[in-house]
C-alpha cells in the first residue's frame, strides 16, 4: 500500500504491509516519478504502518534518497515500526536520513 | 528430530511465503515478537538471494528450506542449486553486491548475521549455494 501527498512544503510518502523484493519495482516506479515531479521542499517516509522490510527497502530508499538528493531535497523517516527500525539501524541509514 | 521442509520456486511471491512457514513453525518455541521478526528478515534474505543472484530471476528453479527445532534453537537452512559464490568472504561483506543497477543494498548476509544467532554459508561456483542459521529462543 502507498499512499502520498504534498502538505506544507512536504512530501509524505506512506508505505504499508509487507516491503520486499516482490513489490519492490512497483513502487521505485511509481515513487521516481513522484520524487521527480517536484513541487514540494522535503521527502518524508511514513513508515509506521509498514510491518515488514528486508534489505530489499533499504535498497530502495537508497536510490530514492539519491533522486532527492540529486534535487537537493533532503529526507527523513517517521515513525519506523520496530521491525523496521531494526533493518535501519543496521543498515546505517539514518546517518543520511533522520528519524523523525 | 521434528524437522519441516518447504520447497518452493523462485518467484519473488514465494518470499513472503517462506518467511511466514519458517516463522510459524518457529512459534512451537514461543518466541517474542523481535526473535519472529528476526527470523522472518533473515529467512527473507537467503530466498531473496537464491532468488536474485543464485538463480537470476529464473522462476523455473527450486529453492529448498528446512527448519528443525533442537532443545530452544531453531535451525534453519535455504539451499538452491544455482551459480554459487566464487568469493565468500568477499560476498559477505557490508555493502558488497554484485548488481548495484539493481539498487541491491549488498546488507543481506549482513542483516542475516546480525538477527540471526549463527549463520554459515557453503558454496560451490556452478552448483549452489547452502545458507544454515540458527536462533536461540529466549
Amino acid at each position: 500500500m502507498i499512499h502520498y501527498e504534498v502538505s506544507k512544503g512536504v512530501l509524505n510518502i506512506k508505505i504499508g504491509g509487507e516491503l520486499d523484493h516482490s513489490v519492490a519495482t512497483t513502487i521505485k516506479e511509481r515513487l521516481d516519478k513522484v520524487i521527480r515531479g517536484g513541487g514540494y521542499e522535503m521527502v518524508v517516509f511514513d513508515f509506521s504502518d509498514l510491518q515488514f522490510m528486508d534489505s530489499t527497502g533499504v535498497g530502495l530508499l537508497l536510490g530514492r534518497y539519491k533522486t532527492a538528493k540529486s534535487m537537493a531535497k533532503p529526507v527523513a523517516i517517521f515513525r519506523p515500526s520496530a521491525p523496521v527500525d531494526k533493518v535501519l539501524k543496521v543498515s546505517g541509514i539514518y546517518s543520511i536520513m533522520p528519524k523523525i | 528430530m521434528d524437522k519441516i521442509v518447504l520447497i518452493v520456486k523462485a518467484l519473488p511471491e514465494n518470499e513472503c511465503f517462506a518467511r511466514s512457514v519458517i516463522a510459524a513453525y518457529a512459534t512451537r518455541l514461543n518466541p517474542s515478537m523481535e526473535e519472529v521478526s528476526d527470523i522472518k528478515t533473515a529467512v527473507s534474505e537467503a530466498v531473496t538471494n537464491a532468488i536474485v543472484h543464485a538463480y537470476n530471476n529464473d522462476a523455473e528453479k527450486d529453492i529448498r528450506l528446512t527448519a528443525s527445532i533442537e532443545g530452544n534453537t531453531l535451525w534453519v537452512s535455504v539451499e538452491d542449486t544455482g551459480v554459487g559464490i566464487p568469493n565468500i568472504v568477499e560476498a559477505m561483506k557490508d555493502f558488497y553486491t554484485t548488481k548495484p543497477s539493481e539498487e541491491r543494498s549488498g546488507l543481506g548476509f549482513t542483516i542475516m548475521g546480525t538477527f540471526m544467532s549463527t549463520l554459515q554459508v557453503q558454496s560451490v561456483v556452478g552448483e549452489g549455494t547452502t545458507v544454515v542459521m540458527s536462533k536461540v529462543i529466549g
